[in-house]
């Protein structure tokens, strides 16, 4: 380990590191634009410049290896004078816009000019000018303000797996861009508008609507997957006006999908702000007291004859009380999964038990029947971030897919699968050989008919392969609802033989065998075949399930309520409300509580405390939020058969899969630009 | 919306002939196969040759899937390097040095020469598509200052007579003597050597 002298003080550092992380470790800020801990080093903005012993001139920290001995100084005047040079230079060609950028408030490059810039320019002549870019209906380019960090460029190409970026032009006529004008072919091209060090990179959606300082931030979790995201909601007073990721290396690193980031105006639209009650066939506006009455009697009347289906937004606390609810009426049929994914007695039938940061470790992956790249971009993008580190093999068993990676593909149905159990084939050696080999099996998968007989396979696939030991555990479920790893794992599921599960609900209410269904935000399911049912649903977005409803409970998406959801990988994380309930509606675990109560069967609970006080009751592991812990390994799924038919990928479209992406506007537009193979953008061209 | 410097006619497909073939599969035999994208130079100065001395941006992407890059990628050399032209040229692109040694030695002369012979300016074609005239940087032989290039050949030691004469026999389809137009060999001394000798009698008869 190389010891240094950082300003005078020693510090020893691991080998391999760069001056500048060393500078970082020993407590020294070194400005930077093009350096990003996340990307290759590219060295090229100069503005991390310090004084290196023996050097003759100041070097780039960002690119320089730590050695034995070396002697730094980031704080000389020669430091400063330097980095006042180059602070000069990139100014040269800014344009001093800044009232007018987004950026504003949030820019590095107006950040660091506070500490490097000098006061007035020198530089008289005309600066110089870069047509703006078409990069997508997310980021807005104003390319004049690019300092050719080249930060964009590295994001996509590294992380993303698109290499559609690039610097074309010399010198002075250097431009970022696609040179071929189209937008960019990734569900993460949001990112690189963070990455941006300047203005010329902003967020189209968000373009001229607020200045990061009006904004109030609230650290949460993102809900339109299973990868729990960790963000950060900006609110300005009940509007959420963006989506920004947060930092969670075991997570999602720093970085989100496109979907996560923007389909928050879709919280503004189709919204259920107050009760509704069918009369003669319409829904009518009603009030609380009177819709929790008729939702009251009609439960009470049912006499048990009750099923309550949890859609993929729902949260555990709301689940919790459902549960207690249907219990008290008498009721089993509870089912959180609204595709009926096959799951086994143990949690680790159900979650991704490597963890996500476990993808890491993994010398070989096989996916069964699952598009991560749409169903978990932010997962996809790790398994890419291995697979560029070398020595790792995937293959993919579905149809053939782009994931950003190479890939063996296997085939497309069940039959692959039998084969890598028979030891048929050269991908059987590599699971084999592989010391800690993976397999990732889609929640698509498991929701087929033999949706059992495939989770008994991978599981046999999995001991077979030695994907199971004492310290690796390489079996996982790649699920794509946020509710179903907590909805499992509080066991809102049908509790025995003769409870219905989501497909029996639904079919006995179509028979009128049930009375009563209860949507708890469930939209994905076939609201038309429930017969005479009186259907209620709770929820926040007048979608399917509302508009099949006799009762509308008006309840809070994700951003207005605290909330927990459990990712697929079974670690607990709490969303926090950064604006409140639009309108009448309300937190869903006390509209279930204040149900409870009209109907005579009062939950135990009053607050937020004493539901999650209920849920680490049921399940101890809610007591841990931000943790994952080891499921021990047991009867993962029991012998079953599977049929041959091709595995087909639940999403079909990415950008828009449940209530609030699909009343996106933003989501919609994107749908567009994806759907058209050969788009061009209008008004732009020539 | 188009970069600077692209043309906007554009054709639909472009491929190698099979001689230009055969010099490209040779360029990538050069490299081990995992790194074939380092012939990407040659290989557009092929297709840019093959193409009538310019490069459509389907030879762009046609050297890109011959060579596994990613399109970006060729776009990327293919702008950043001034010897590949985005916009079709004409017969004999007149490339004139105005830096500054070429310049401290007339090359304003020859500019103006070269502008009142053909008729056109800088980046313009003339109207018989024979002449393209352009203004470049240094092209590395100021020790023979002024002069330009016209394709692949260099015209030193240039004057307007001298240049005039040059384009007229290009005019003519006759093929002017490349090199040095006074009496100088190669970058000798003008008049010849004034040192060196002793090599130079060696060298002759040997
Ligand atoms: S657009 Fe932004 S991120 Fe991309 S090179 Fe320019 S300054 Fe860097
Ligand atoms: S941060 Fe070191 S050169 Fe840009
Ligand atoms: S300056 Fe003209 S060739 Fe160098």
């Amino acid at each position: 380990m190389p010891t240094l002298t950082i300003d005078g003080e020693e510090i020893e550092v691991e080998a391999g590191l760069t001056v500048l992380q060393a500078c970082e470790l020993a407590g020294k800020e070194i400005p930077r634009f093009c350096y990003h801990e996340r990307l290759s080093v590219a060295g090229n903005c100069r503005m991390c410049l310090v004084e290196m012993e023996r050097a003759p001139k100041p070097i780039a920290s960002c690119a320089m290896p730590v050695g034995e001995g070396m002697v730094i100084k980031t704080d000389s005047e020669l430091v400063k004078r330097a980095r006042e040079g180059v602070m000069e230079f990139l100014l040269i060609n800014h344009p001093l816009d800044c009232p007018i950028c987004d950026q504003g408030g949030e820019c590095d490059l107006q950040d660091q000019a506070m500490g490097y810039g000098m006061d007035k320019s020198r530089f008289v002549e005309n600066k110089r000018a870069v047509k703006d870019k078409y990069l997508g209906p997310l980021v807005s380019t104003i390319m004049t303000r690019c300092i050719h960090c080249t930060r964009c460029i590295r994001f996509a190409q590294e992380v993303a797996g698109v290499p559609e970026l690039g610097a074309t032009g010399r010198g002075e006529h250097m431009e970022v861009g696609t040179y071929v004008e189209k937008a960019l072919s990734s569900e993460m091209s949001g990112n690189i508008v963070d990455l941006c060090p300047v203005g010329a990179l902003t967020s189209k959606p968000y373009a001229f609507t607020a200045r990061s300082w009006e904004l109030k931030k609230t650290e949460s979790i993102d809900v339109l997957d299973a990868v729990g995201c960790n963000i950060r909601i900006d609110t300005r007073g009940s509007e959420v006006m963006r989506i920004l990721p947060r930092n969670n290396d075991d997570v999602n690193e720093e970085w989100i999908s496109d979907k996560t980031r923007h389909a928050c105006d879709g919280l503004k639209r189709q919204r259920l702000d107050q009760p509704y009650l069918r009369k003669n066939g319409k829904l009518v506006a009603a009030d609380w007291p009177e819709v929790l009455t008729a939702v009251a009697g009609r439960m009470n009347a049912a006499d048990g004859k009750i099923g309550a289906i949890a859609g993929d937004l729902a949260d555990c606390e709301a689940m919790t009380a459902m549960m207690d609810l249907m219990a008290a009426t008498g009721s089993s049929n509870i089912d959180c999964r609204q595709d009926g994914g096959a799951f086994g007695d143990t949690r680790a039938s159900y979650i991704f038990n490597s963890t996500i940061a476990g993808i890491e470790d993994a010398d070989a992956v096989l996916l069964i029947g699952t598009n991560p790249r749409w169903e978990a971009p932010v997962l996809n993008a790790r398994i890419r971030k291995r697979y560029l580190r070398g020595g790792v093999a995937a293959g993919l068993i579905g149809p053939e897919l782009d994931l950003t990676y190479d890939l063996a593909h296997l085939g497309d149905g069940p039959s692959a699968l039998d084969d890598l159990l028979a030891s048929k084939g050269d991908f059987a050696n590599v699971l084999k050989q592989a010391s800690k080999p993976m397999i990732i099996i889609g929640s698509g998968a498991l929701a087929r008919d033999d949706g059992a007989g495939l989770l008994a396979k991978a599981r046999q696939l999995a001991e077979k392969i030695g994907a199971v030991s004492d310290d690796w555990n390489g079996f996982n479920v790649l699920q794509r609802a946020a509710s179903r790893v907590g909805g499992l794992d509080l066991g809102f599921v049908p509790k025995n033989k003769s409870s219905l599960d989501t497909a029996g609900i639904i079919a006995a209410a179509g028979r009128g065998k049930l009375d009563v269904v209860y949507l708890l935000g469930a939209d994905e399911i076939d609201t038309r075949a429930m017969g005479d049912a009186f259907v209620i649903y709770q929820g926040h977005h007048g979608d399917v399930g509302a508009h099949r409803a006799d009762a509308i409970l008006p309840g809070a998406a994700y951003t207005e309520k605290n909330a927990t959801y459990v990712n697929t990988e079974g670690r607990v994380q709490r969303a926090a409300l950064a604006a409140f309930p639009v309108g009448e509606a309300r937190e869903d675990w006390a509209i279930i509580r204040a149900l409870s109560d009209t109907m005579g069967k009062k939950l135990p609970y009053d607050s937020l405390l004493d539901v999650r006080r209920r849920m680490a009751d049921i399940n101890p592991l809610f007591a841990s939020p931000d943790e994952t812990s080891i499921a021990p390994w047991g009867n993962v799924g029991d012998a079953g058969t599977t049929n041959d038919t091709a595995f087909e990928y639940p999403i079909h479209n990415f950008y828009m899969t449940d209530v609030i992406s699909r009343a996106s506007e933003i989501m919609a537009e994107c749908t567009a630009v994806a759907l058209g193979d050969n788009y061009s953008a209008t008004g732009t061209n020539g | 919306m188009t970069m600077v410097g692209q043309e906007d006619y554009q054709p639909d497909s472009f491929e190698f002939a099979p001689a230009t073939m055969e010099m490209a599969q040779s360029e990538i035999a050069k490299y081990p196969d995992v790194r074939k994208a380092s012939a990407v130079m040659p290989l557009l100065d092929l297709a840019q040759r093959q193409n009538d001395g310019w490069l459509p941006r389907a030879a762009m992407d046609y050297v890109a899937r011959l060579l596994e890059m990613p399109p970006i990628k060729v776009y990327e050399v293919a702008t950043f390097y001034t010897m590949y032209n985005l916009k079709p040229v004409g017969r004999h692109h007149v490339q004139v040095c105005t830096n500054l040694p070429c310049w401290l030695r007339g090359s304003d002369h020859i500019v103006n020469a070269c502008k009142k012979k053909l008729g056109i300016g800088f980046g313009e074609t003339t109207t018989n598509g024979d002449f393209t005239l352009t203004e470049v940087e240094c092209l590395g032989a100021c020790v023979n200052a002024p002069m330009f290039q016209i394709n692949d050949d260099y015209y030193e030691d240039l004057d307007a007579t001298s240049a005039i004469s040059i384009l007229t026999q290009l005019e003519l389809g006759e093929t002017p003597k490349p090199g040095s137009q006074i009496d100088r060999k190669s970058c000798e001394p003008i008049g010849g050597l004034t040192a060196l000798f002793e090599n130079n009698v060696k060298k002759t008869n040997a």
